[in-house]
């Protein structure tokens, strides 16, 4: 079996006219229906959700939503007005790389052969990886940091056989006192 | 004492009341028969009005709240009951219309189970809405009652619906009637906070303008801005052209009125579109029905994009100052700053273009729909509520119906919506029953909402529903004979009913007009018979077409003003 398989969680080129790498945050009420209402205004303008990620808030009145997404960048201004327009979002923002932290978590399931083992854990002790399951034959890396570190660490790990990734998705705050 | 036990139907409907709901427009079933039953138990001033389709309350509702500024209800059962709604809360958002649809629906255990007329219209009607809420404690149906009125009624209005399960509007209800409202993530008093920096900036481009034009909208009329508009129009001594929307915020009669502008707009207004140094639009969203192609309008001119609603900016065209709030707001804030401009040539070339490009007709050869709704005009004095259907009837009233004042116009614009013109007659007439009401509506359209002719004929109003009868979806041959050499598919529509046997059969009374001189005769009978409604069926030749016109994606430059000699290209824009 070939090593290279492109596992489904590795992050594609953007293509030129595609915006990827957008970080929206978004605080809104935390009720059924209100990710529909969110994901909506995305679907009709023909932007795709490369990452959600949902939590409750420390109020649990409120969610805290954070959009990995790419599309027309034209439209992104409108988009994030079209999303404070709905009454169900307390404010939605876009988070610039430069003022603000974004990280996320990813789980990696590699078939080991006992030969492999000690370069797998050198990899992962590089990245600063934790190993939450170890078994004879297998084992699950927690890798966590920004996108392009979890990239990183995915990539190096494909040389051996990847049976599958799980990712968090990204979470973004921003940084200094300024609100997320 | 203790107050007499309501169940959540009843708090619903004291709710309404308490809100100064005037109109209930709805159709009864199952799932909505505890709030029926509350119509009957809760005294009030609400009054129920029983269409004959779903469709209708929507756009009597609508056209209540277009002919007053207020939202009026829609109440219907779960499933087919509203289903049927969707088109009339479509139509209303699009247009930005306060409504308020309350949907019965299955008990809370069933839904998700594809029980009986369970259908999940909480997410169907989700893109449609400006709100929509899913009830699942009798409690807090009267906040949510509340809340959706606020919603409704306050900055950019819209529909908003409430989905009430049976179960929940059954039970004892405990709570409190008069809660406050918990909507964190909705402000719309922030559109009365104006930044100064827009205003000033706005003002010095203004100062600078040779050639201006005002494009005012729908907005100026919801935010009762008319007299600001006039007071800067005439300050400024700068022509105003309206969106179809927009009809009477600015009148029509005044010599700085360039009317409509847009796809069937007139020439005047859209030559000035092109020509003009500075575009300051109030309270339009450039609908693409207006701007033609995006990339080549107001190519020339500065552009001031006043609007309350922020999402409308850099949406279809990219303004130089960009000033989001409420029209009348910013209107005062703006004409503090201004000083007249020196623009006397720039309208005597308007009225040069006026005078070359008239609305005009023939009246040899046939009936012609332009002559009945001039005829129209003239007898009522321009003081009619004109409500349209859509198609070349509607574009050919916007031209020859001059509208005077706000609130007498209304329209299905956005939407499109064939079947609006009738019921939101009946709607507008009930809102203002001293006024003369016109349902100006095509042949295709009437027959999609007729059978309110029985809720028009026992609630015995004087609505007048002129009929212009071409025997066709005129609008679409128009276009399959400019764009698609003339073959007609789909849009003749033999089979019309006699409209006059028909209205009879309602014990409605009916009037025919077959020739061009027989128009102002027939029409002035009408106008004075008022036991009732009545139609009048006008008779119009086949083939006329609209003009000017602005093919659907083509620069406003490229307006035909008479039919074209050459063979068209198919339109790149959509319809
Ligand atoms: C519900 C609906 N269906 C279809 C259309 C497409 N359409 C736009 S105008 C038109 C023709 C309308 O015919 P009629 O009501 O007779 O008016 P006319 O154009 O002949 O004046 C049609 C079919 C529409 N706007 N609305
Ligand atoms: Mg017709």
């Amino acid at each position: 079996m070939s090593r290279d398989i492109v596992t489904s969680d590795s992050s594609l080129a953007p293509s030129p006219d595609i915006i990827g790498g957008h970080t929206l945050s978004m605080f809104v009420n935390n009720q059924p229906g209100v990710l529909m209402r969110i994901c909506q205004v995305f679907a009709r303008r023909a932007y795709n959700l490369d990452s959600v990620v949902v939590s409750r808030g420390r109020d649990p009145q409120f969610s805290r939503l954070t959009l990995g997404i790419s599309g027309d960048p034209a439209g992104l201004e409108q988009i994030i007005n079209q999303c404070n327009k709905l009454i169900d979002v307390i404010h939605c923002f876009e988070h610039d790389e430069n003022e603000s932290v974004t990280r996320e978590l990813a789980l990696v399931k590699v078939l080991i052969d006992p030969g492999d083992r000690a370069e797998v854990l050198q990899i992962l002790e590089h990245f600063g990886a934790k190993t939450v399951d170890l078994g004879t034959t297998s084992i699950i890396a927690m890798i966590y940091g920004n996108s392009g570190k979890v990239d990183a660490a995915v990539h190096l790990l494909s040389k051996f056989d990847i049976v599958e990734t799980v990712r968090t998705g990204k979470v973004v705050m921003a940084r200094g006192e300024a609100a997320t | 004492m203790s107050t007499p036990k309501l169940d959540g139907a009843q708090a619903l409907i004291q709710t309404l009341n308490e809100l100064g709901v005037e109109y209930i427009f709805g159709y009864s079933g199952g799932a909505a028969l505890p709030i029926f039953d509350a119509l009957e138990t809760v005294s009030g001033n609400i009054k129920f009005v029983l269409t004959r389709h779903e469709q209708g309350a929507c756009h009597m509702a609508d056209g209540y709240a277009r002919a007053t500024g207020k939202p009026a209800v829609v109440l219907v059962t779960s499933g087919p009951g509203a289903g049927n709604t969707i088109t009339g809360i479509m139509t209303a958002q699009m247009d930005s219309v306060p409504m308020i649809i309350i949907t019965g629906q299955q008990v809370t255990w069933m839904l998700g189970k594809d029980a009986f007329q369970e259908a999940d219209i909480f997410g169907i009607t989700m893109p449609v809405v400006k709100h929509n809420f899913l009830v699942r404690e009798t409690n807090s149906l009267p906040r949510i009652a509340k809340e959706a009125y606020h919603i409704a009624t306050t900055g950019r209005p819209g529909p908003v619906l409430i989905d009430v399960p049976k179960d929940i509007s059954q039970s004892d209800f405990t709570g409190d009637l008069n809660p406050d409202l918990d909507l964190p993530g909705y402000n719309p008093d922030s559109a009365f906070e104006i930044a100064q920096d827009g205003i000033s900036r706005a003002a010095e481009i203004i100062s600078t303008a040779k050639k201006p034009v005002i494009l005012a909208g729908h907005g100026v009329m919801i935010s009762r801005a008319d007299e600001e508009l006039m007071e800067l129009a005439t300050t400024l001594k700068c022509p105003v052209t309206t969106t179809l929307l927009g009809k009477g915020v600015f009148p029509e009669t005044h010599e700085l009125s360039l009317g409509m502008l847009g796809m069937h707009g007139t020439a005047y207004a859209n030559k000035a579109m092109v020509e003009c140094d500075l575009i300051l639009n109030v309270g339009s969203r450039f609908d693409d029905r207006i701007i033609g192609q995006p990339e080549k309008f107001g190519a020339n001119a500065k552009i001031i994009h006043i609007d309350i609603d922020p999402s409308e900016m850099n949406k279809m065209v990219h303004p130089d100052v960009e000033i989001i709030g409420d029209a009348k707001t910013v209107l005062q804030a703006l004409n503090r700053e201004i000083a007249p401009l020196e623009t006397s040539s720039w309208l005597a070339t308007l009225d040069g273009y006026k005078n070359k490009f008239p609305l005009a007709y023939r009246k040899q050869g046939g009936l012609r729909m332009q002559q009945v709704l001039d005829e129209l005009y003239q007898l009522t004095g321009g003081k009619a509520i004109v409500t349209t259907d859509v198609g070349q009837h509607q574009m050919w009233a916007a031209q020859f119906y001059k509208t005077d004042a706000s609130y007498n116009w209304l329209s299905s614009g956005g939407a499109g919506t064939m079947g609006f013109g009738f019921p939101a007659a009946i709607g507008a007439q009930l809102a203002r029953p001293d006024d003369t009401v016109v349902a100006v509506v095509g042949d295709g359209g009437y027959q999609m909402t007729l059978c309110e002719l029985a809720t028009a004929a026992l609630h015995k109003l004087p609505v007048k529903i002129l009929v212009l009868n071409n025997h066709y979806l005129g609008m679409v041959r128009q276009w399959q004979q400019m764009f698609f050499d003339n073959r007609e598919s789909g849009v003749n529509l033999e089979g019309n009913p006699d409209f006059v046997k028909l209205a009879e059969a309602y014990g409605i009374k009916g009037f025919n007009i077959k020739r061009p001189a027989d128009v102002g005769k027939v029409l002035q009978k009408a106008l004075d018979y008022n036991d009732g409604p009545c139609v009048i069926n006008a008779e119009c030749i086949k083939t006329e077409n609209v003009f000017p016109m602005i093919p659907a994606g083509a620069a406003l430059e490229d307006m035909l003003v008479a039919p074209p000699k050459h063979k068209m290209a198919k339109p790149t824009g959509s319809t």
